[in-house]
Order: structure tokens, then sequence, then C-alpha cells
């Protein structure tokens, strides 16, 4: 049996220990906020943050997250008032949307890192996280809002 | 949690921008008590009256403009307007139902969107494609929700007793001026719904100086506060209780067959509850599954483990030699020998004969996978002789036809629910994953989630056709012009529908080929045939992609040959203001639109050439190392014209500092939604010109996820990406902005390059070329 905390939520897992994370979250607890986008950390759609570190869910093993605190999009801000989600929703970021709950948790997890990211440093953070819309030149500026205050 | 059940809990309390499967069930029970305006019943009119035509009318099922179809007014207030086309990030889902709010003078922030199933006897034709939604909508959209607004004045005035003239709708109530007295929409909804629906003729639609709505770019899309928090509902999201999840190991070769497979260590894997095949069908067979072997699961990441183990044994089949470095061979020789004339003026080969020079220019493209962030994916519920599927499709009639011919079932117990799609791009105009999931479904006698896996999708796309573009330039002593010849040799969309199809459908031909724009004495389109080896489908501006690459590019050729600038140049091959006659070609393709109300137009043309100029600064001085680029081209009846800043650095780095991108895309419904669509076309361009190739060994596609398909990530996009939306008058009929970003992207960037490096690139995508 794995322990898991997610969302502030303890969750067991009998299953196979080697299970990606990703279906976990989506398949057996219905957080499908989390999204599937290559299953090789190359697009960073199942973006989620452990310990406050951005992971890719696709290739981290649900024996992986034991004892660490699991946050996804449905948990970053108990409102979805984060200052990202609100810069997200200011700025008008997304398109199709799919691969925005990454996006955020990405630059989530960037600004705990580095609260004031200069433009090429956004550039490098978020540059693991595909958008097939082409939404770049707003999620750059929405991270640089969410960084100053929204 | 956001467990979606069953459908009738879809409509929950309240949620202004879930998907909601909209029933008459469903409605009335939302509404409460037997009012509002979707209880009326018949369906009213099946063609669009409309100040300008367009080709809505000929789509399959035309267009609906019933006021009952569309609105539902609750007593509260709450005005729910359907939503009938598919989102996939163009904005539509919010646009569309805007149009109606503003003509009927609802309050948007008291609008409630629901999102229509399949059912195009109901709304009229919901293929989501083609940049055709708003282009075709925006009229019928203001009937009905002018009709909507007429019926609520005329229940009012009959509740006053007095003439409806004295009476107005304004901001979600019914006011009498001369008595100060109002209704909300809501205590009238009861009443208006038992007034006649007006006839078409005698609405009078709101002055467009006076929209609140249209035109500004004010709105937010409707599901934006739910993407940003993860509720927004995809293809994927969709959960069913008792549902399993499948993928599916499919043939590597298109038209390939499972010989046999061995499934035993793929049963040991824990979770795993059943292996079996799946139908396929022999190839072309338009959308249907390709077949293979599905693996069954409690989970998907464990469907994928099994799938892991199985050993399956493939019969290649006819396009088991398939190679694209092969092929392209191919097409190059097909294009310089002659082929099938499709436009004619002049005399061509004299022309090219009596030339000072002939410039020749040879332009590959490769196969494109659309790869959108969401693979396809589709959840399928089918018990008891009828189906029910969730899935994230382009076109959910279309799916409803195909879901009941595969199930040899009546269309009518087939329900299509359409989810937010993740991305589409013309991959999910193509239902085969929905059809896999009804299959399963069927089987397994449970619901059933397929999910296709990134290398699925890369690996059995319908991928954007590969095409070598050949055009000849002929140029007299003075550097003019005389002489063009363009041959397109690409395999056709139609190889997808029937077997032996090698030459282009006129839907191809009229995407830059017989449109070509330019005033030249001597012009000849040539399509030679070439043959299919894998399945080729529509991808966001399909063959405007190679063509506008090819056209654009010879100008930049042109204007360095000539010692001339691209510019200049580009507005000399334009030519004088007018509209181009295509007398010589026999079935002349204009996305559909009748040339009266769509023509080319060479001024409109000539004018987001010179916006983007003015805007764009074309002619600034760039440092050392830089380049500028121009291009432009009309498709989905839109004029788009884009500027590009590129440098080349060290191992030829590209870098991409400026974007500008002019488009007169006719009347408008959302500028804001314009701008985005037209950001996201520099990068897919952008993407395609750099990274877009799939290639073929052995018939097998040689790339599976971003790693060797890779797209533009943030750290490589524009710098600056500038949209600027040329305005026209009040009544130009409004035309495509989903797609006609995309095509004059590449070629400005190589014509920047050039400029920046004097490299010529003809073959995308650009690769290491400019490595050494």
């Amino acid at each position: 049996m794995i322990r898991l905390k997610i969302n502030g939520q303890e969750q067991n897992w009998d299953g196979d220990p080697d299970l990606p994370l990703l279906w976990f979250l989506r398949d057996e607890i219905g957080l499908t906020g989390t999204k599937f986008g290559c299953g090789q950390a190359l697009c960073g759609s199942c973006t989620v943050m452990m310990d406050k570190e951005a992971v890719r869910s696709c290739i981290t093993s649900v024996s992986d997250a034991a004892g660490r605190e699991v946050t996804t999009i449905e948990g970053l801000h108990p409102t979805g008032d984060h200052a990202v989600q609100k810069a997200w929703r200011q700025v008008n970021v997304p398109q199709c949307g799919f691969c925005q709950a990454g996006q955020i948790m990405q630059a989530a997890a960037l600004l705990i890192e580095n609260p004031k990211p200069s433009h090429d440093q956004i550039r490098e953070a978020m540059s693991g996280n595909i958008c097939r819309c082409g939404c770049y030149q707003r999620i750059e500026n929405a991270v640089h809002l969410a960084s100053t205050g929204v | 949690m956001n467990i979606v059940t069953r459908p009738d809990d879809l409509s929950g309390p309240g949620r202004r921008t879930r998907i909601e499967k909209i029933t008459r069930r469903s409605v009335l029970k939302g509404l409460g008590i037997a009012g509002g305006l979707v209880l009326a019943a018949p369906v009213m009119s099946r063609q669009a009256f409309a100040a300008y035509q367009t080709g809505a009318g000929k789509m399959p099922h035309g267009t609906v403009i019933d006021p009952r179809v569309f609105v539902a007014i609750a007593p509260n207030g709450t005005v729910t307007i359907v939503a009938h086309r598919s989102e996939m990030g163009t904005g539509v889902r919010t646009s569309l139902p805007l149009i109606v709010a503003e003509e009927m003078e609802a309050d948007w922030s008291r609008v409630k969107v629901a999102q229509a199933h399949g059912d195009e006897v109901k709304y009229g034709n919901q293929d989501t494609d083609g940049s055709r939604s708003t282009r075709h909508y925006l009229m019928p959209m203001r009937q009905i929700g002018a009709s909507a607004r007429t019926m609520l004045e005329n229940a009012a005035a009959k509740r006053w007793g007095v003439p409806v003239t004295e009476v107005k709708a304004v901001n979600h109530e019914v006011v009498h001026a001369a008595s100060g007295r109002r209704l909300g929409f809501g205590e009238l909804a009861a009443e208006a719904a038992k007034e006649p629906v007006p006839g078409v003729e005698s609405l009078a639609l709101k002055n467009p100086k006076d929209f609140r709505y249209l035109g500004k770019g004010e709105v937010g899309i409707v599901d934006l506060r739910d993407i940003t928090v993860g509720t927004a509902h995809y293809g994927s999201d969709t959960r069913l209780p008792g549902m399993k999840y499948a993928v599916i190991a499919r043939p590597p070769v298109t038209g390939g067959k499972l010989v046999s497979f061995d499934a035993s260590d793929a049963m040991k894997v824990s979770g795993v509850e059943k292996v079996m095949e799946v139908q396929g069908w022999p190839w072309p067979s338009k959308f249907q599954p390709l077949g293979g072997v599905a693996v069954i699961a409690r989970n998907t990441g464990t469907a994928i483990k099994g799938r892991d183990a199985l050993k399956i044994v493939w019969d290649d089949g006819a396009n088991g030699k398939y190679d694209s470095a092969a092929y392209r061979t191919e097409l190059e020789e097909a294009a310089r020998k002659p082929g099938l004339i499709v436009r004619k003026e002049g005399d061509v080969d004299a022309a090219l004969k009596g030339a000072d020079r002939v410039i020749v220019g040879e332009y590959y493209l490769p196969h494109l996978a659309h790869v959108s962030m969401e693979p396809p994916v589709a959840v399928a519920d089918v018990r008891d002789g009828k189906a029910e599927i969730w899935a994230p499709v382009q076109s959910p009639g279309g799916t409803r036809e195909d879901v009941a011919k595969t199930l040899g079932i009546p269309e009518d117990s087939v329900t299509v629910n359409v989810t937010l799609l993740g991305g589409g791009f013309g991959r999910k105009s193509k239902c085969d994953f929905a059809l896999e999931a009804a299959l399963l479904s069927k089987a397994v006698g449970a619901p059933v989630k397929v999910q296709w896996t990134r290398e699925d999708d890369v690996r059995h796309d319908f991928l954007h056709t590969v095409s070598v573009e050949r055009i000849e330039a002929g140029l007299d002593k003075n550097g003019k012009v005389i002489a063009w010849r363009h041959r397109s040799a690409a395999p056709t969309i139609a190889s997808t529908f029937a077997a032996h199809a090698v030459h282009a459908a006129p839907f191809e031909l009229g995407m830059g080929l017989i449109d070509m724009p330019f005033e030249i004495a001597n012009i000849q389109c040539e399509n030679p045939e070439a043959v299919a080896h894998t399945r080729i489908g529509w991808f966001r501006s399909v063959s405007n992609i190679p063509r506008a690459f090819a056209v654009q590019s010879m100008v930049g050729e042109i204007a360095h040959a000539t010692n001339r600038d691209q510019k200049e140049t580009l507005l000399e091959l334009i030519g004088k203001p007018r509209l181009v006659k295509l007398d010589s070609v026999k079935d002349p393709w204009n996305y559909g639109e009748p040339f009266d109300s769509y023509p080319i137009d060479t001024g409109r043309l000539r004018r987001v050439v010179e916006v983007v100029a003015d805007k764009g600064g074309w002619g600034r001085s760039v440092p050392k190392g830089h380049g500028l680029g121009i291009a432009v081209h009309r498709s989905f009846v839109s004029y788009i014209a884009t500027i590009v800043e590129v440098s080349v650095g060290d191992k030829g780095k590209l870098t991409v500092h400026q974007v500008d991108t002019a488009i007169d895309c006719g009347t408008f419904v959302n500028p804001e939604r314009i701008q985005s669509q037209i950001e996201g076309a520099a990068i897919m361009g952008l993407s395609l010109a750099k990274y877009g190739e799939i290639s073929f060994k052995d018939g097998k596609v040689q790339q599976g996820n971003f790693d060797d398909f890779p797209v533009i990530r943030i750290d490589e996009a524009p710098l600056v990406t500038n949209v600027h939306i040329v305005p026209v008058d009040a009544d130009t009929p409004p035309s495509g902005v989903g797609e006609p970003g995309v095509p004059p992207f590449a070629p400005a960037l190589i014509n920047a390059i050039f400029a920046a490096t004097g490299k010529r690139i003809r073959a995308l995508p650009i690769g290491k070329q400019l490595e050494t």
C-alpha cells in the first residue's frame, strides 16, 4: 500500500507501484485537470508540483510520489485565484486550453523559486511546456504580470 | 473531483461554462416551468436569408435560424444560447453565442452557453472546419437574436396593450419609454415563447454602430476560468461508472493488417482485463478505424504497459515499401513533366520560350502531423442498440452518421456529446478514434475510453500531404514577368476516400494554385499525378501551405534576380486593383463561397501588403545579420500579409525578432480572438518551417513524439508578434480567420532568411540547412 498526499488529502494505492502518477490522478482518483500530452516528459501538459517543485507526472511513478506533497491544478488555490491563474485570465492566455494547467503549474513553481524572473528566465523556465496553439507571447506576459502583482 | 456521470447530471446547477448536453428534457428541467423560447416545436427554416450570399446553404444540412432551437430563457432571466460548433481554441463557442446575445439585447453576464450535441437536422451544419463558422453564421446568428428580441418585444407590447413600435428591448429587459414600464427577459419568457417566430424578411437588425459586444474584443472566452482551474472538460476528461480504459496497437503501415498476436505477457500485467482484436477496414476507407489489437485495463497507464507486452505479427501490405526520400524524387520527376492543365491563360510555352530569362524554383514540403496537444481520445457507451459518444470532434454530425453506419444502428440511436477539443487543426474532423471506442464498447458491454498515445497520434495521423511545387517564371528584358507556370504535385485528400485518386480535388486546386492572383499575361497551372501511400487529410490551411510557400518564395527569387525590393516586386506582380477572373478554370473552387460575395479582389490583397508594410516598418534598417521578408496570401476568402524579421547566428541559430501580420477578414466579431489566432499561426508556421517533417521508411512513420517531431517552444518563439486588423466597411461579408494566418508565415520567414544570409531555402523544414 502506497500512501500519498494529494492537494492535502490522503490517498492510497495498492496497485502497480510503477504506475505513472498521471494515470493515478486522472483515472484512479478523477483529478482530470492534469493532462496527458506525450507520456515522455517532452511537453509539460502533465506538470504537477511535488513539494513545491514542478515535475512531469507522466514519468513520475506513484511510488516516487509517496510521502511527498503533490499539488495539482485543482489544488493550486482554494478559489482558483492564485496570482498565476488571475494573470492568465487577465491576459486571455488560452486558446484551446489543454496545455494550460501544466503551464500554470510550471509558472507557479517558477515563481516560488524565483519571484521576479526576467523575460529570458521566464522563457527558459517555461521551455519544457509546449503549446501547439502558440500562446507563448501571452504566457510570457502573464507570468511577468503574475510576478509583478495582478 | 471532476467526475462526470450520466448525461442527466451534466446540466448541473449554475455552472455557466460547463459542457452541457442539452436535451429537451434537461432544458425543461433547467427551466423549471413549461416556459422559455425553446419550447415551441418544429424547426423553422433550412435556408439562411442573408444580405450577402454565402456557401452556408450548400453545406450538409444547411443553416437553421430558429430562435427556439438556439435560445432558451429561464424565468430568472438566465439566457441559454446554444453553441453548435466545436471549440478547439478559436473562440467560436463564445463568438457565435455572443452574436445572438448582441442582437437580442441580452446582457452577456446573464448568458450561459450550452454545447449542442451532434444533430444537424436540428442545428444545421456543424462541421467546424474550413474557417467557416463566423463566415457562415454571423448573419444567421444575428437573425436568431433579432427573432428572439422581436418575440420578447411582441410579448411585452401585448402584456401592456401598447403598439409594439413603442417598446424596445434594451440590455435584458423590454422597456416602454412612454410609461416608464419595464419587464425583464425572464418575466417575458413564457409569453414570448408563444409568439410566432417572425419572418426573416421582417427582422430589423441592429445598426452596427449600436453594437455593445461585436467588433470590440472585450469579452473573454466562456471557458477561460474553467481552463485556468482545471475543470474545463476535454475529450479525455469524460468518466463514466464502470468505464474501461483502452489503448490499441494499430498496423504500422497504412493498409496493413493484423496476422496474429500473442497476448499472454500482456495479460500478466496486473490490471489488464482483456486483449482483443479491433475491426479494421481496408484502406482507403474514409475515417474508418485501422484495426489492430486493443488492450483494456482498469486505467490508461496499465493499458499502455499491457500493450508494450504484446507480440504482434502484421502484414504490411502494398505500402510496405513507402519511402519518403524516394517519393520526393518521384514527385520532383512528376513536376518536371507536363501535367493535367487546370488553368490556362495565354500561351505559357511560347512565352517561356521567348522570355529573356526564366527563373525556376522547385519547392518541397514534407508530410506534417497535426499533434494537437490533446491526442485523439473518445469515450463510448454502446448498449441496448443505442450508442452515446463523448469526444472532441470537429464534426459531431458526421461522427454521429459514421458511428451509426459502423454499428449498423439508426442515427436516431446515436448521441454525440461534444467536449472541448484540446486542439484540432483538422485532425479531429476525422472521427476514427470515436468509431474505435464505439466498437470496443459494443464488444465488452461497458463504457470504454480509447486513448491514443502521442506515438499513436504521430504514426497514425491523417497527415498533411507531401508536395513538390515547381514554378517557372519567364521575364522580359525589363524584368517584367510575362509567363508563369506552376506545377503542383502532391497526393490528394481524395485518396483517403477513394482508391486510385491521383489528382487534386477542386477544393485543393482552389487553395493557392488556380486562384493565383498575379496579373501576368501567360499563366498555366498543372497538376501531375501523385499516388498516396498513407492517409492524407486536412491540416490547418491545407494546400495553401505549399502553394503560398512556393508562390511567395518565387516572388522573393524574382525580386533578387531583378535587384528590386520584395514588396515592390510583390505589388507589381499583383497588379492593379481588380477582380481576378478564372474563366479558363473548369470548376473554380472559392472555399465554397459565391464569387459575387467573395471575389478575388487584388485591391484588398494590395491593401494588406501596404498595411503590413506601413505598420510593420518595411524597409526599416535592421542590425547586421538580420533580414526582413514579406509574403501575402489569400485563403479562406481572407487576405493576409506577414513580415518577419529574422537573424541567423552561430551554427544557424534562428531568432525571429518580430512578426507583423495584417489581416482583412471582412466584418469581424471578436478582434481579440483574431489576434490570438494570428499569434498562434505564426508559431505553427515557424514550427512547420523549422522542424516539420514526417518521413517514412518501409512504410512506417519514423517519428513518434515531440523529440523527433519537434514543434516550437517558448524559448524559440518570435520575440514580438503584432497583429493588424484591417478595418472594412460594415457590409463587407465576414471571412476566415482560423487558418489563413499560417500560409504566409513560412515564405515570409524564408525570404527574411535570404535577406539576412543570401541563402535561399527551397525545401522545408529548414532543419540543419543553415548550419553550414
